[in-house]
């Protein structure tokens, strides 16, 4: 792997924005109702100019105002939990940590769905009460992680894979018992779903991600350092206890966010920081950049595939990424057991 | 001849004044407790000791004697719980993070790596004290990184696997990480535990030759008495958290003293050159 320079990592992201961008155009031809390519350039660029009266009314309403605010959604979600993916790994010393599998992803859920049932009018409450609930299942299943004072890699996953259980268990319950109330529906919850959003919404998505990543990038030469032991970190000068904290706080942001607004994907935070370590090396420095974009790359293309293989019919977006995520998983795991 | 004059260093009673005196323990002690205000489950006893540059300093003691909270304590990532640990006069404990790293580098019993890593890499993160959040090494850091690998014997290793190297491959790179944070003081934590005899002699010798030629003082915990007499100006005994004896090998090896902390029976010889020696009485 060559070192890292300030050009390879414009290099590997520049290349990473332009499959990116391929990847929605694609998404925005795809669809129960198809879209030839000249069509869609023509009508992006009269967007791109601003001369949106010359839009004809069925692209503006399945393009723009279907199709486009999803895949937006879809590009935020993903490179947020990629990115708590890479940092839960790192914090937790796990390379199979993951938002989902921990059990965080439906901390948040089940976070999100108690502010609609209390608070249902208070739109502000949903993300707040799901950073909450991300926040307080990573720290139960830290504690529960631990033999003898040690984080225990593998009663770590086993702690979240019980606690996400648990959880999930909650959420049905209450999705029983309140039906009838606007909740969103079960699947929603428990695998994911890009279908709903608003524009405001999606501005201050994007806000808050940035935020939150910058403020994890900021800590990505220390965290280089922690996964190699905390112990060795502090001795080459790291304030592990500071970067514990700031990462900490953004991963469980970063997954109470996306859940609010997407319901609980899975895998994503598993599958992409390990296939950018395998292409592009596991420092963070370009970890966390390639994670964000190739998150995004990954949900577009599997909320794509959610809505055309079994077209007019959707699929939940969670469902494919479980089947993309869950056998990696294993692959993995059974790697590190051998 | 023995080691120490081989490297041409002068004897501890040599040096000048106290000006030369880098690492400063006074009165150092620590408690560890299962609770805030439960009895404390071990303890390390007020410890004294100076060194100076250039010196090489061991620790010894059986297993749980305190060498290693002894080691923290002078590393400052444990702050004491009494008296102070001082280094060129300022408090180990109480300096920032980045700023401790540019000056105390620890070597640590092997850690398990979660990610495979390439030996140039590993060494460059010894830069990281001197670096900002964000950036990227310099050509300097490229330079230093080379010296360190090549003081060490290792320039041949710079493109290979970490998890693919010998117990004496590991040692060399893990202390040339060390080397490249450029520091005044060397702590090395049982570093020939996984070595065989002529690597941990090689390691001991390129210890002695470091601490010469970059004037480093060196702390060492180790078990090796034999390699511990003939490479270090000082040593430490420790046994159950207190420190017995401190001074230079051959007024500290006494049998008898020897024999009460390590609880075996041992012999001890004094070579023509002053160097002590420790033997184990095996049969009688």
């Amino acid at each position: 792997m060559a070192p890292l320079t300030p050009r390879r990592l414009a290099w590997v992201c520049g290349g990473l924005a332009a499959l990116l961008f391929a990847v929605v155009v694609i998404s925005l031809k795809l669809g129960a109702v198809p879209i030839s390519v000249s069509d869609l350039v023509l009508n992006l660029g009269r967007l791109a100019l601003g001369r949106t009266d010359e839009l004809p009314s069925e692209y503006r309403m399945i393009v723009f105002e279907i199709r486009l605010p999803r895949i937006l959604l879809g590009i935020l979600v993903g490179a947020a939990l990629s990115v708590a993916g890479a940092g839960f790994q790192a914090l937790l010393r796990n390379p199979l940590a993951d938002p989902y599998v921990l059990g965080v992803s439906s901390g948040a859920a089940l976070g999100a769905i108690l502010s609609l049932i209390i608070a249902a009018r208070a739109t502000v409450a949903t993300p707040i009460a799901a950073f909450v609930g991300a926040a307080a299942t990573i720290g139960v299943v830290y504690l529960l992680g631990r033999r003898s004072g040690q984080l225990d890699s593998y009663t770590l996953l086993l702690a979240g894979i019980i606690t996400a259980s648990f959880l999930s268990a909650v959420i049905m319950f209450l999705m029983t018992t309140l039906s009838g109330r606007d909740l969103r529906g079960m699947a929603f919850w428990l695998m994911g779903d890009l279908s709903a959003t608003s524009p405001v919404a999606l501005g201050w998505l994007f806000l808050v991600l940035v935020l939150a990543i910058g403020a994890i990038y900021t800590t990505a030469a220390d965290l280089n350092l922690i996964l190699t032991g905390e112990q060795e970190a502090m001795h080459l000068g790291v304030d592990v206890a500071r970067v514990k904290i700031v990462v900490y706080v953004c991963a469980s942001l970063l997954t109470g966010l996306a859940v609010s607004v997407s319901g609980a994907i899975g895998y994503v935070g598993l599958l992409v920081p390990h296939v950018m370590r395998l292409l592009f090396g596991s420092d963070y420095r370009l970890l966390i950049p390639a994670s964000a974009l190739g998150g995004a790359i990954a949900i577009v293309v599997a909320d794509t595939l959610a809505r055309t293989i079994v077209a007019p019919t959707e699929l939940p977006v969670g469902a494919m990424t479980a089947m993309a995520g869950a056998p990696v998983f294993i692959y993995l795991l059974r790697r590190r057991l051998s | 001849m023995n080691a120490r004059e081989a490297a041409g260093t002068l004897p501890a009673s040599a040096a000048p004044g106290t000006s030369d005196v880098r690492l400063c323990v006074e009165q150092a002690g620590y408690a560890y407790a299962a609770a805030e205000r439960a009895a404390p489950l071990f303890t390390l006893e007020a410890t004294s000791f100076q060194t100076r540059r250039r010196e090489l300093v061991a620790i010894l003691g059986p297993n749980a004697s305190g060498k290693s909270t002894l080691l923290r304590l002078i590393a400052g990532t444990l702050p004491p719980l009494s008296g102070r640990v001082l280094l060129d006069g300022v408090s180990v404990s109480e300096l920032a993070p980045r700023v401790r790293a540019q000056r105390i580098a620890m070597v640590q019993q092997e850690s398990p790596l979660l990610f495979p890593i390439r030996v140039w890499d590993y060494v460059l993160q010894g830069r990281h004290p001197y670096g900002r959040p964000l950036r990227f090494e310099s050509p300097d850091d490229h330079a230093i990184v080379e010296n360190a690998l090549a003081q060490v014997g290792a320039d041949a290793l710079r493109e290979r696997w970490m998890h693919q190297l010998s117990g004496g491959e590991k040692q060399r790179v893990v202390l040339a990480r060390a080397l490249a944070q450029q520091p005044l003081l060397l702590l090395l934590d049982e570093p020939t535990l996984h070595l065989d005899i002529g690597a941990q002699v090689e390691l001991l010798r390129t210890l002695r030759r470091l601490a010469e030629l970059n004037r480093y003082t060196v702390v060492v915990v180790t078990h090796e008495l034999n390699l511990a007499a003939e490479f270090c100006d000082q040593v430490l005994v420790l046994h159950r958290g207190r420190c017995l004896r401190a001074g230079p090998p051959a007024e500290v090896y006494h049998r008898e003293l020897l024999e009460q902390v390590f609880e075996t029976r041992l012999e001890v010889e004094i070579q023509a050159d002053g160097t002590p020696r420790v033997r184990v009485r095996g049969r009688d």
